[in-house]
């Protein structure tokens, strides 16, 4: 199934709104309780990303029976070095949005740590698309 | 529906059907259907709050009464903390004791005293490298079915070891079976209880045959009894083995003050405990070791079952903390003599906390898959408005309950209102195009023609 869920940039009201959504739903489908979190955490994190640097964009989950895609795209100001953004610590977060007590600089980092494969596609300027893949744990007998 | 017991209950004579409880349920436990709210057994954590806000008084809870102490030899009362702070400065601790004695019990084990033997366990178990981080303190029993229910990745987190109750029962029972040279199932121990959650506990545990606690007895009942009670009481007890920080338990933030641990957090009122247990879900807060959790607001003092306003019964607390700072704290020689550190196996919480999938829409994940598409279907066809008119808490519950077959969008007012004004304008039209025997039809001839 696909749940898709627009996210407006510094709408720090709503921001986790998506992800509490999201988790709702895998409660419902009965998927264990860590793949939740980790599925959780990477549509955390993805949302957090389009409110704190960008100006609008989507979260889309696809849950299928082995694996739940979350791919998050958004019109913004682009990532300029993927490679730095994916170190810990590393943040371009104003410095408003820092002393709210985001921008730690673990948002990519904690995507890449909860996910079984991660890319992150950005065009400066544009914006940014990431694709987050989360397997599922094999059923037994199977 | 399982066979779960639970405190509490709904008066169905006195429920009016209207939608406060539905609205302020944590688990989305509750719907009002045929005008009566109706609680589901497995998502009921009973933490109370529906108690406190129904102003029809029709939610309850299912309480122990004082006629069951007869059903042992020797009965032990154990008064929570907060049982103090329903009185002022005015009454000693003692006085309260003594008094529970008069109304029929045979000694006393402060819970306190307790809570003073679980903050060693639970210290010691904080030892373990292999914890997890933050560890989250397993003494409210209300947070622990909210874990259970909603949080099941948070399982490994809860410091498994018996809550003050439950280590108070275990020893009251060992240290009288003793010393009385009776068997422990002879005797009685019961809990004055500030809240509906710790009934269900010690119902449900015996239920699984562990019998460290036989009832509960609720605060609210005992205050009647001992207030009657202390004008004549006399003399005042004398065995008091409890320090502050044992005291200090029965508010929130004074087990935290209990285990001295730095990096702790401690929130307190179940929705606030529901936004804390969010963010330890999604990883964040692991710089943390310590997490006290209460779901009362101002913790035990708080409870549903307690008399005063919570606010005052802290104060008092408080002060009855601050003149007691001068009591030794659990001593060398105590651990020692109750042989503590080896026996934290034995001090563990039992049965097991498991996850409870109380929000599954079916066994089968592809068929609960397509249920949470309908969902998301009929969700995006309802007005959004949440009112909780239909019996549910919001829109997204009610469709839900509609997928699940236990309601019908029918049951939507403003969707029964769109369908009447269907129904309406079609009978409307029915209407007007009337019969054809009384209209004019040129295709018959007509008298004359």
């Amino acid at each position: 199934m696909r749940l898709e869920y627009r996210v407006a940039g510094r709408d720090f009201q709503a921001a986790g709104g998506a992800a509490a959504k999201i988790k709702r739903t895998l409660r419902q489908i009965g998927i264990d309780a860590e793949t939740a979190r980790r599925v959780g955490i990477v549509a955390y994190e993805a949302e957090m990303n389009i409110v704190i640097h960008a100006y609008r964009g989507t979260i889309r989950i696809d849950i299928l029976p082995e694996r739940v895609n979350i791919r998050a795209d958004d019109e913004g100001p682009g990532i300029p070095d993927i490679t730095l953004a994916m170190q810990v610590g590393y943040s371009t977060a104003p410095e408003d949005i820092k002393e709210m007590g985001f921008g730690a600089g673990l948002g990519l980092p904690n995507m890449k740590r909860y996910s079984n494969e991660l890319e992150v596609k950005s065009q400066v300027g544009s914006g940014t698309s990431i694709i987050a893949v989360i397997n599922l744990p094999a059923k037994e007998g199977s | 529906m399982s066979q779960l017991f639970h405190s509490v209950l709904l008066i169905e004579e006195k429920c009016r059907g209207c939608t406060r409880c539905i609205k302020n349920c944590p688990t989305e436990a509750i719907r009002v259907r045929e005008g009566k709210a109706r609680i589901n057994a497995e998502r009921c954590t009973d933490c109370g709050e529906c108690i406190r806000t129904c102003d029809n008084h029709a939610k309850t809870a299912i309480t122990d009464s004082l006629s069951r102490l007869k059903e042992f030899d020797y009965v032990i009362a154990l008064p929570a903390p907060a049982l103090y702070s329903q009185f002022g400065r005015e009454v000693d601790r003692r006085e309260v004791l003594a008094a529970l004695i008069d109304m029929g019990f045979d000694d006393v084990f402060e819970v306190a005293y307790g809570a003073d033997i679980a903050t060693f366990l639970a210290n010691e178990y904080l030892k373990r490298p292999s914890n997890k981080a933050p560890m989250i303190s397993a003494a409210c029993p209300a947070v622990v079915r909210l874990i259970q229910v909603r949080f099941p990745a948070l399982i490994d987190h809860l410091i498994p070891v018996d809550s003050p109750m439950a280590c108070s029962g275990k020893l009251a029972k060992e240290i009288k079976s003793k010393e009385l040279m009776i068997p422990k199932e002879r005797i009685g121990a019961f809990f004055i209880t500030p809240c509906p959650a710790k009934v269900t506990w010690v119902r449900e545990a015996n239920k699984h045959g562990v019998f460290s606690i036989d009832g509960a007895i609720s605060i609210s009942e005992a205050y009647g009894e001992i207030t009657k009670r202390l004008p004549e009481i006399s003399p005042p007890y004398p065995g008091l083995k409890a320090s502050a920080r044992g005291i200090g338990w029965g508010y929130s933030g004074g087990e935290r003050f209990a285990a001295k641990i730095a990096k702790s957090l401690v929130v307190d009122g179940i929705h606030s405990v529901i936004e804390v247990l969010e963010q330890l879900e999604m990883g964040k807060l692991s710089h943390i070791e310590f997490v006290e959790a209460q779901a009362c607001i101002g913790g035990c003092v708080g409870g549903a079952l307690t008399v005063l306003n919570p606010f005052i019964a802290r104060m008092n607390l408080e002060a009855l903390v601050d003149k007691s700072t001068m009591l030794p704290e659990l001593s060398k020689e105590h651990i020692e003599a109750l042989n503590l550190k080896e026996r934290l196996g034995e001090f563990t919480i039992k049965p097991d906390i498991v996850a409870v999938p109380a929000f599954r829409l079916d066994q089968d994940v592809s068929r609960a898959i397509t249920k949470a598409e309908m969902i998301e279907k009929v969700v995006s066809e309802l007005p959004g408005l949440d009112c909780g008119s239909c019996g549910s808490p919001h829109c997204r519950a009610l469709a839900e309950d509609i997928v699940q077959g236990l309601a019908v969008d029918t049951d939507c007012v403003l969707k029964l209102r769109e369908e009447i004004e269907v129904l309406a304008e079609q009978l409307l039209e029915m209407a007007r195009k009337g019969s054809s025997a009384l209209k004019e039809d040129n295709t018959f001839l007509k008298p004359g023609e």
